[in-house]
């Protein structure tokens, strides 16, 4: 990818640290991580369970705060932020897809990718007729008046990604975004964000297992025992 | 602000099963305090008929009267003394007492006798059969036609009975505001008629019933009827100080009161804990709307919305279903004892407030602690 090498700073990490509990029961699941992620790019994160990649990717999100360290998004410090413009730069800046979707049951299809709207204070109709064209991009319309349940995983996990981009966010983080779909699925899905939805202004983080999706990387962090452990080319530029 | 508090909606309210069982306990509750506070209001209500009914401004009585029914005589010279009174326009006798009736039939029946100034007919019923005049013709009584009516045998004009050996005869019918909280029938007569029927000890005079010449009056009349060793007190002085021995000297109050608390503990419990489990089955919910970028406040006013919209539709059903179930009690037992108050309308809001107040509060605790981080590691 071009804009890889244009160097387009998005995110940059510095000095990551974080750990649970105190004394006996305290774990350090990130233990000074720094590094880089550019616009137009995605970065996958790879490494085993219990590596840090679900905390390490909270942090640079601005959902978890970690115990010392810097994440500066588009300049800003996040972590220097008041609480209120904290949960700004996650609604206005981040789009996160979890690894179980947490849609909304109770809510239809088209309420849960107009959500990020609402709390940017669009207007109900106006945040229901743009989630029906985010739904659109994800080849969901037609599943608009659904309830989630009635979805398919991998329909649910587009849902979920209508959601994110709903916001319309500079950076994208999916965690084990294929991890419960079949492989034919879970490429498709990832084969479609990079298509569809990655653009140079745009920086994308997947977390994941999957082999089969490594071919869309630009490149891969490997992660163990909350360091990095390597940074290589992904299949996309072999 | 609009368009989240929608989504509050739609999460609460598609949830039917939670929803319908937050507003059975809220319902529940209202229901209850309703239910309890309006039957003490009609009873409170009725213990005060003759006071309503009479409608005198001031009363003058004994001071260690509690209860119109229960009145104390006093002596003759108190009625003079109480025209001498500067600021009193006039003053008139009230004799209310208890006989037993001897029907037709032979059967007794306890009645009330409010013996009317002989020259005024101060406090007079309003007649809806026969003349006013008539009450002056021989052992002429009024019968009040309220729900105790029937218990004399439904009387018609012209119709005979005894009370205490002495003949009496229906020359009116009457209607009043309140039927009195006894269920003994009421009957009209003189003053002077009512204490010839009637044996009496020493004095007859139930009660003085004064009228001031102005509102200002009114304490100096006081004052002065004080100093005479009585007591004179406003209608709404009699009916409060008549509701206050029902309520602290009967053990009815506490008993309500009780009730009342425990309705409201039973509600509060109830809403609390379903809103309670309503906002852990939704912390994750919560918790997303969080990471993607709620502020604390606006999930704070989601809950706010939530536990607000639940208590007042709850309200509204809870006074719904006791209003109509008084209703509905009043047409089949006439003299059934209850009485929606804006009091206690209001005192049943404050109280779900408070239910809705306190579950919220339990939940917005959850709700800000929750770190969306614990909910999306899967
Ligand atoms: N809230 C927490 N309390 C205690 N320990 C935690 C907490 N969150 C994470 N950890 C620990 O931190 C380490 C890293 O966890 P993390 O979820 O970031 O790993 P991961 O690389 O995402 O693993 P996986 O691939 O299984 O999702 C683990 O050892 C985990 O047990
Ligand atoms: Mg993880």
């Amino acid at each position: 990818m071009a804009a890889a090498e244009n160097k387009n700073l998005a995110v940059k990490a510095s000095g990551l640290v974080k750990w649970f509990g105190e004394g006996e029961a305290k774990t350090v699941a990130v233990r000074g991580v720094s590094f880089e992620a550019y616009f137009g790019e995605m970065l996958y994160i790879e490494g085993p369970s219990g590596s840090g990649k679900t905390t390490l990717l909270s942090m640079i999100s601005g959902i978890l705060r970690p115990n010392s360290g810097s994440v500066t998004v588009e300049g800003k410090d996040i972590w220097n932020l008041t609480n209120d413009q904290l949960a700004d730069f996650r609604l206005n800046t981040v789009g996160f897809v979890f690894q179980d979707y947490h849609l909304f049951p109770r809510l239809s299809t088209r309420e849960n990718v107009a959500i990020p709207l609402i709390l940017k204070k669009v207007g109900w109709d106006e945040a229901m007729d743009r989630a029906i064209e985010y739904l659109e991009v994800v080849g969901l319309r037609e599943r608009a008046h659904l309830q989630p349940v009635k979805l398919s995983g991998g329909e649910q996990q587009r849902v979920a990604i209508a959601r994110a981009i709903a916001s319309r966010p500079d950076l994208l983080i999916f965690d084990e975004p294929t991890a419960s779909l079949d492989g034919d699925t879970g490429r498709r899905i990832v084969d479609f964000v990079k298509n569809n939805i990655l653009n140079d202004k745009r920086c994308i983080m997947i977390v994941t297992h999957d082999n089969r999706i490594f071919e869309f990387a630009d490149r891969i962090m490997r992660m163990e025992d909350g360091m990095i452990k390597g940074m290589e080319k992904g299949g996309n530029e072999k | 602000m609009k368009g989240i508090l929608k989504i509050a909606y739609k999460l609460l309210v598609n949830d039917k099963g939670k929803f319908a069982a937050l507003l059975v306990g809220i319902t529940f509750a209202v229901f209850l305090m309703n239910m309890m506070t309006s039957m003490f209001a009609g009873i409170l209500n009725k213990s005060s008929a003759t006071v309503i009914n009479i409608g005198a401004r001031m009363w003058v009585m004994d001071p260690a009267v509690k209860t119109v029914a229960s009145s104390i005589p006093m002596p003759d010279y108190v009625l003079d003394a109480v025209r001498s009174i500067k600021g009193v326009r006039y003053a008139v006798p009230l004799y209310s007492g208890g006989a037993l009736v001897k029907l037709a039939d032979g059967t007794y029946q306890n009645v009330t006798v409010l013996g009317l100034d002989d020259a005024s007919l101060f406090g007079r019923p309003q007649l809806i059969e026969g003349r006013i005049e008539d009450i002056y013709s021989d052992n002429a009584f009024i019968v009040v036609k309220d729900s105790e009516y029937p218990k004399l045998g439904s009387p018609k004009i012209g119709t005979q009975f005894e009370l205490n050996d002495h003949r009496v005869v229906i020359t009116g019918l009457a209607r009043v505001t309140t039927s009195g909280l006894f269920g003994v029938p009421t009957l009209y007569t003189t003053y002077t008629r009512a204490i010839q029927y009637i044996p009496n000890p020493r004095f007859t005079l139930s009660y003085i019933l004064v009228e001031p010449k102005s509102r200002a009056a009114v304490p100096y009349i006081q004052k002065q009827i004080k100093a005479l060793g009585y007591e004179a007190l406003t209608n709404e002085q009699f009916m409060k100080k008549i509701s206050n021995f029902y309520m602290y000297q009967t053990g009815l109050g506490t008993n309500v009161f009780l009730m009342t608390i425990i309705s409201f503990i039973v509600g509060l419990s109830i809403s609390g804990q379903t809103f309670y489990t309503f906002i852990l089955e939704n912390l994750d919910r919560f918790g997303a709307i969080k990471a993607i970028g709620a502020r604390g406040r606006e999930l704070v006013y989601m809950i706010l919305f939530q536990a607000a919209f639940t208590a007042l539709i709850g309200y509204g059903l809870g006074i719904g279903l006791s209003s109509l179930i008084i209703f509905l009690a009043k047409l089949r037992i006439s003299s059934y004892a209850a009485m929606v108050t804006y009091r206690n309308l209001a005192l049943a809001f404050v109280m779900v407030l408070v239910i809705a107040g306190i579950s919220s509060y339990i939940g917005v605790r959850k709700v800000i602690k929750i770190e969306p981080f614990d909910i999306f590691r899967g």
